[in-house]
């Protein structure tokens, strides 16, 4: 008995309900797992006369197969079970779908961060040494040496806070871990493993400094030597 | 415990409020099985109420002894239960935003009634942090982590993560310069993340030709802050993480977690 409901499950309910009232029918000699037909037989047995009957003394058709009733769901068990290794793929699919689009939805398409790059004046607005204009705004300081001017990132490379240039000690120091750094960006006391990063530094086309953060140059690679790591500048 | 009609006088008034009201509909409608006063309808109790089900019907005497237990389970929920309180209290006045949210912690403290509840909230964090460990702790060193309790031990671990992430996005939310830069600290581990973090092993290998896939504006710490540095973004998903994503997910394990300790043989007791 329960085979045929099974079976007739996905069907629809129509079909399952009329499955399981035992209709005082004849008992047709259909072959195992054979199509069930809904007549008209439910709704003449009394409603509770179903969850009293108990399912072995069932016959194994339950309906005989009424000529007029609606169309036999060519259903079997096979049949059930590989359309439900498709609904299992369909299933697994719309859910990694839903789950790749959650992830993307995490990542915005556009940020209200300050920009990478920007235009930071004329090379003689700098005097020498470390000036703090463009550290708040784009985590950059302008160090203007006697040949050269460079960017030197404020992200302290032991564990990322923003060190404080301390003028008086001709020093940049961390306060979070107390590393501290030359003008130049070489670490010389704390736990920074390695010296602050410079910014990529040209002039534009007007003359003023472009400072590109996405380009990095780091002195412990070589890169400092990089001519795109400093300007040129002795005015 | 129930009084039957047959108690003192002295007790009569009491009692017949108390049968009136156990004899009404509305308790019947809500309770439906009659008062505890025997075996099946104290098990009736436990099995027919949706919270208490998920404790055991039977309880060991070995399982009330606090100098087996330590309750560092039960005190670790109990603390669940006054951040979610005092939690869902302070959202009525903070709002997760860089301009606000520091002054909203400030009037919190100074101006709102009861300005104690934000250090209930702090506090009863740590407690919970020291409870969890100390339950682990204790379960560790009874040997109630061995089967069948292998599962639950996992589930285990994972609230202990789930705990430590919820004091981790707390700690933005005052967005003070001990939030900020504990979280800059903190998410930076992130870029050190296997295949996923922008400076982590294996990174470099997600490219398609000369295009980086993982780079610092698509890595797990980005995800994290909603940007490239700790931000308005952060704030926002940190204040979401921490009052609602991840106490979602708390709730559901701490209920199978639950479920679990009954079903796998009840609260360990010495053998």
């Amino acid at each position: 008995m329960s085979e045929e409901v099974k079976s007739e499950a996905p069907g629809g309910g129509g079909a399952a309900a009329a499955a399981k009232p035992p209709a005082p029918a004849p008992a047709a000699s259909a072959p195992k797992g054979a199509v069930v037909t809904a007549g008209a037989a439910p709704k003449a047995a009394p409603p509770s006369a179903v969850p009293k009957r108990p399912g072995p003394t069932l016959p194994k058709a339950v309906q005989p197969k009424a000529p007029s009733g609606p169309q036999p769901l060519n259903i079997n068990r096979r049949t059930f079970f590989s359309s439900l290794g498709v609904a299992w793929v369909a299933f697994s699919g719309a859910m990694g779908a839903a789950i790749t689009a959650a992830t993307r939805f995490m990542f915005p398409n556009v940020l209200f961060e300050p920009p990478m790059s920007f235009k930071g004046g004329f090379p003689s607005d700098y005097p020498m040494g470390v000036d703090e204009r463009w550290k708040e705004k784009f985590g950059v300081w302008i160090v203007r040496e006697e040949e050269a001017i460079y960017a030197l990132s404020t992200t302290c490379t032991h564990l990322g806070c923003t060190p404080n240039w301390l003028a008086a000690e001709n020093k940049f120091k961390c306060p979070c871990h107390g590393s501290g750094f030359y003008p130049s960006g070489i670490n010389f006391e704390g736990p920074a493993p390695r010296p602050l990063e410079r910014f990529k530094i040209a002039l534009s086309d007007d003359g003023q400094i472009l400072v590109d953060k996405n380009a990095k140059y780091q002195q412990e690679k070589g890169q400092w030597n990089d001519p795109s790591s400093f300007l040129r500048f002795t005015g | 415990m129930a009084e039957s009609p047959q108690t003192p006088t002295s007790e009569v008034k009491k009692t017949d409020l108390l049968t009136y009201v156990r004899e009404s509909q509305i308790w019947k409608s809500i309770f439906r099985h009659g008062p505890p006063t025997n075996d099946r309808n104290r098990a009736l109790a436990v099995i027919t109420n949706v919270f208490l089900h998920l404790h055991p019907v039977r309880v060991r005497k070995s399982g009330l002894r606090l100098k087996y237990t330590w309750c560092m389970g039960g005190i670790t929920f109990f603390l669940f239960i006054v951040e979610t309180i005092t939690g869902v209290l302070l959202m009525f006045y903070y709002r997760p935003t860089v301009e606000y949210a520091y002054a909203d912690i400030w009037d919190l403290r100074e101006q709102v009634p009861l300005g104690i509840m934000r250090e209930i909230h702090r506090w009863g964090a740590h407690a919970m942090v020291i409870s969890v460990w100390l339950h682990m702790f204790r379960v560790f060193m009874t040997g109630s982590y061995k089967p069948p309790r292998e599962f639950n031990w996992n589930v285990g671990v994972i609230l202990l993560v789930l705990t430590l992430l919820l004091s981790f996005t707390g700690y933005l939310l005052p967005w003070d310069q001990l939030a900020m830069w504990a979280i800059t600290v903190g998410s930076n581990m992130a870029r050190a993340t296997p295949l996923l973090g922008h400076e982590g092993p294996g990174a470099s290998l997600l490219a398609l030709g000369d295009v980086q896939l993982v780079h610092v504006g698509s890595d797990a710490r980005f995800a994290l802050l909603a940007g490239r540095f700790v931000g308005a973004g952060a704030l926002l998903r940190f204040y979401v993480l921490h009052c609602i994503a991840i106490p979602l997910v708390v709730a559901t394990l701490i209920a199978i977690h639950f479920w679990r300790v009954r079903k796998d043989g009840g609260i360990s007791g010495p053998l």
